[in-house]
């Protein structure tokens, strides 16, 4: 098991699949199937990372490592642990999603728009995998192309100027990233990322690669007030473009910080914790309230997944507050593992999520060709299942209990109460404001009286979109009643990265 | 003497060429365009098949080393493209005459003579041999307003440079009584010289080299020498002399003044960091594509220049790489233009590739690939020769310039993305056809891919490069 290089399949699989998917051009049928066939077994090849991961260890698996650029000894150093395996899994499902989603519904060019979405997941499978930091960087940025073009050829009537910007700050984010990890190898002697997280620094040295880091992935996640880019691009993007900025790009800030800035730089994490704190609390509150004022359909969805991440960055950097709380215990509490696991969770679930959200906006676009919530009203009367469908997810975005939704943001306030009370008091007000705009939006939306002749002739989801959703909603719900498994791959890892930010590198 | 074998087969083969062409005039074109790619590949075999030891010839003033063979190697590979994209191009244009290939094939010997120069004088022959045949092709358009002006201005400004190399070479040897490479690294050993003169030789030395490149502020000849050309002039002389100016930059400067490393590293951070300023910035204002590359080609000097200022054999390895892969990416991207030019019909706009994603999808693709290159987006070349030159800055602690550096190319960026814009975005506004035979479609494709490759495995190249300057 361990001799088969199931990571390096992973990546290439997809990517050599999608350069194959270019060949029949014409052919949208073909292609459709090709790309179907390759995201599922990609995804069932991912499933073999679950089966085989050991949970009782946070050393690396998997790994693959080849010397790759000898010169500058960059490698091609490839494993997971617990918190790459999870994101993997969602990468390689949300594929197959996206895959499923497009079917019918892009016409133009549909042997291109699938290949853009599988070489982007090989992409971003290879971002969560890679342990050299030019290997991340490269998938990090490679992953730019085919999204840029996703959004800039499918995109709706201002894709021009959102596909631009999204490209721009990312990658202005990145080459701060680039800078701080080339400084690091100077430091470190290698480029391995673990090596990465033993070199020792100054807080001024760290202080200084922490803010590149803290650029590179705030705008990835994004994080207020570098996120101007997400609302424009996923109201541009296609529906397939808005799942997967959802349910994996964000993701890719988040497992950034985790596996960099918080292991790299721990004293300038600290001693900075108040900045991140400060900004994923802005997030939550004042993101809120402009989700609320939205008029837009995925301009809203956009809006709440800034406020969800959120959560995420708040749930990472409170880890400091309460071990400066618990100063006189030693060890290690329950409170830094609740608030690492709770970010975690967030992620994973707040990918299923807004995928859901997206895709359900997607149902309702390809009908209606609008966006606005008030083209539509009472949808429910023609649409009773899929407003079934739609309803739960709100609720899951929500944070309604027995929801995915609910045991991140959950875990992450209850550990923010061992914090600071003021901290859990803020980010609980995400429960009214997320249930005030998520349910305002549906009872706009699918209640009330049928808004126009055009509501009223809309015709109810197919089988296809029928079984998307429906098995969307089975792991948002899986995931809401029974966390374990997902917990369970993570303690391991959780518990050494809490060791590696109690230690200090100074 | 038979270290400069490649040379002397080279010169012979010229004046063939050169014979050929007085007594048939324009009549057999075909037999002189492929008697000049035998020249090349001949030389180019040449040089192959003596590659290994090496050593100094015609009093030391003659160098073979593995910079100087690598080097002739990517010259006359180059060159070979270009004469290859070049054909159908002029022959639209009426401008497929004998003159074209003796004055190319007489600048290639110039750049070989620079790569192997190591003295003063031999370095001048080969700069100059080089540069009056590149004057008089970028003139050749007779009819050519533009083309014309062009010329007149590359000759001026490339007079006026040479000029200033010369001085400074004059500077230098009234300083240290030497014009051979060796000897002058040699004197500067001895503490008693006078370091007022001899920074300011090095200063003359400095803007001669940064005229040849096109380095800011010498760079005001190249934005009106790249649009004014005919295109397929201008894909000569942004690719190949970059390579030679790329030799005569190690040679004057690291070889030679390896120990003066402290006068001319300031004067090349500023050359550097106002290039890859400037050529960002103004490159963002043009509509013409041609004049967009020239003034890309002003940052990515900039870039090389990094390398070398940073002053480690790791730098120079890395400016050795950006050279090479930016020649490659050169070639490709005019390359593409004149591909896409036919008769009556310049490609150069950047308005000209509206829709080429549907017209062509895989043109387009190419052109996609080269332009991601060019913004240093990875898994292409381009990042790499970008990672590298930034990494030996990082290395000997300049962390200003490499931060300034990567920050312009995020705005260098945008305007590579606004052809891809245009190509993948945008409504084509007409149809027309590809007229390039295809050989020559799948030889662009192959430097493209070629690319590619690099940016996937660049291990070997790097290795090479780092081999020659340990």
């Amino acid at each position: 098991m361990m001799d088969f290089p199931l990571l390096s399949v992973l990546i290439l699989l997809p990517i050599i699949g999608g350069a194959a998917l270019l060949l029949c051009k014409q052919n949208n049928k073909l292609a459709r199937q090709l790309a179907l066939l390759v995201s599922v077994a990609t995804m069932l090849l991912s499933f073999l990372l679950y089966i085989g991961f050991d949970s009782t260890t946070h050393q690396m698996q998997f790994v693959e490592r080849l010397s790759w650029v000898a010169t500058f000894n960059i490698e091609y150093y490839l494993g997971v642990d617990g918190f790459s395996m999870p994101l993997m899994i969602l990468t390689t499902i949300s594929t197959v999603l996206v895959v499923i989603a497009g079917w019918q519904v892009i016409e133009d060019r549909a042997a291109q728009y699938m290949s853009a979405f599988l070489i982007m997941e090989g992409l971003m499978l290879g971002v969560f995998a890679a342990l050299d930091a030019i290997l991340f960087y490269l998938f990090f940025e490679a992953m730019l192309i085919p999204l840029f073009l996703v959004i800039g050829i499918w995109g709706g009537p201002n894709r021009v100027y959102a596909t631009i910007k999204f490209f721009l700050y990312t990658f202005f984010g990145s080459v701060f990233l680039l800078i701080a990890l080339l400084y690091l190898q100077f430091q470190a002697g290698s480029f391995s990322i673990l090596d990465f997280h033993n070199v020792s620094l100054s807080l001024t040295q760290q202080i200084w690669i922490f803010l590149a880091f803290l650029i590179a992935f705030a705008v990835k996640i994004p994080m207020w007030p570098v996120h101007t880019w997400l609302p424009d691009a996923h109201v541009e993007a296609p529906t397939g473009g808005s799942v997967i900025l959802a349910a994996i790009t964000l993701k890719i800030g988040g497992y950034g910080l985790l596996r960099f800035a918080l292991p790299i730089t721990p004293d300038a994490s600290m001693t900075l914790d108040w900045l991140v704190i400060g900004l994923s609390l802005i997030a939550i509150v004042y993101i809120g309230f402009v989700a609320l004022a939205q008029s837009d359909l995925k301009k809203l969805i956009a809006y709440s997944s800034i406020a969800h991440m959120g959560f995420v960055t708040l749930g990472l950097f409170i880890v400091f507050r309460i071990t400066a709380n618990e100063a006189i215990t030693i060890g290690i509490g329950n409170g830094q593992v609740l608030a690492i696991e709770g970010a975690m969770v967030q992620m994973i679930s707040h990918g299923f999520i807004a995928a859901a959200m997206f895709l359900s906006v997607g149902v309702l676009y390809d009908r209606m060709h609008t966006r606005e919530i008030s083209a539509y009203g009472g949808v429910a009367n023609s649409m009773p299942k899929f407003t079934a469908l739609a309803v739960f997810f709100a609720m899951a975005n929500a944070g309604l209990p027995g929801t995915s939704g609910f045991v991140g943001e959950f875990m992450v306030i209850l550990a923010a109460f061992q914090a600071n009370f003021w901290y859990a008091f803020l980010a609980a007000t995400t429960l009214i404001l997320g249930a005030a705009y998520t349910l305002w939006m549906v009872k706009r939306v699918f209640f009330g009286e049928v808004a126009n002749a055009e509501v009223a002739k809309l015709k109810d989801i197919t089988a296809r979109e029928m079984w998307l959703l429906a098995s969307l909603a089975t792991i948002v719900l899986l995931i809401g009643v029974w966390p374990d498994p997902l917990l369970n791959v993570m303690h391991a890892s959780v518990d050494h990265l809490l060791m590696q930010i109690s230690h200090s590198k100074i | 003497m038979l270290f400069a074998l490649p040379e002397m087969l080279m010169l012979a083969m010229c004046c063939i060429v050169l014979l050929v062409v007085a007594f048939t005039g324009n009549r057999r074109i075909m037999m002189v365009h492929a008697l000049s790619q035998l020249t090349l590949l001949m030389t180019f075999l040449t040089v192959f098949w003596m590659m290994g030891d090496g050593g100094l010839t015609f009093s030391e003033s003659y160098i073979k080393d593995p910079l100087s063979d690598l080097l002739k190697l990517a010259i006359c590979l180059v060159n070979m493209l270009v004469l290859s994209y070049s054909y159908r191009y002029l022959q639209d244009r009426n401008l497929l005459q004998g003159e074209f290939y003796v004055l190319a094939l007489f600048a290639t010997l110039g750049m070989l003579v620079m790569v192997s120069a190591h003295h003063f004088l031999t370095l001048y022959l080969g700069l100059e041999l080089m540069s009056l045949c590149l004057y008089a092709m970028v003139a050749m358009h007779r009819d050519s307003f533009a083309a014309t002006e062009a010329g007149m201005k590359y000759f001026i400004l490339g007079a006026l440079a040479s000029g200033m190399l010369l001085y400074g070479m004059s500077i230098i040897y009234g300083a240290t009584g030497e014009l051979g490479i060796e000897a002058i690294a040699a004197a500067l050993t001895n503490e008693e010289l006078n370091q007022t003169v001899l920074s300011l030789g090095i200063v003359f030395l400095v803007i001669g080299i940064g005229f040849k490149f096109g380095a800011v502020p010498f760079h005001m000849w190249l934005p009106d020498v790249y649009q004014g050309a005919p295109t397929a002039i201008t894909l000569f002389v942004a690719s190949a002399p970059k390579i030679a100016a790329f030799a005569m930059l190690i040679r004057i400067l690291t070889e030679g003044m390896g120990d003066m490393l402290s006068v001319w590293r300031d004067m090349l951070i500023m050359l550097a960091v106002l290039s890859i300023v400037v050529g960002n910035l103004l490159a963002i204002a043009q509509t013409n594509l041609k004049r967009m590359l020239a003034y890309s080609t002003i940052s990515h000097v900039g870039f090389l220049l990094l390398g070398v200022l940073a002053g480690s054999q790791a730098g120079y390895a890395a400016a050795l790489f950006y050279t090479l892969v930016y020649a490659l990416m050169t070639l490709g991207s005019f390359g593409m233009i004149l591909l896409l030019s036919r008769e009556g019909f310049e490609a150069e706009e950047i308005d000209d590739f509206k829709g080429l994603g549907q017209r062509h999808p895989w043109h387009a693709l190419m052109m996609l690939l080269l332009m991601f290159s060019m913004a240093g987006i990875p898994p292409l070349a381009g990042f790499y020769a970008k990672l590298s030159v930034i990494k030996s800055v990082v290395d000997v602690n300049l962390l200003a310039v490499a931060i300034v550096a990567v920050v312009l190319s995020v705005i260098g960026a945008y305007y590579y993305l606004r052809v891809v814009k245009v190509m993948f975005f945008d409504k084509p506004t007409q149809q027309p056809h590809i007229q390039a035979p295809v050989s020559v479609q799948y030889l662009l494709s192959g430097n493209v891919l070629a690319v590619l490759f690099l940016g996937l495995f660049p291990g070997a190249l790097f290795a090479l490069c780092a081999r020659i300057f340990s």
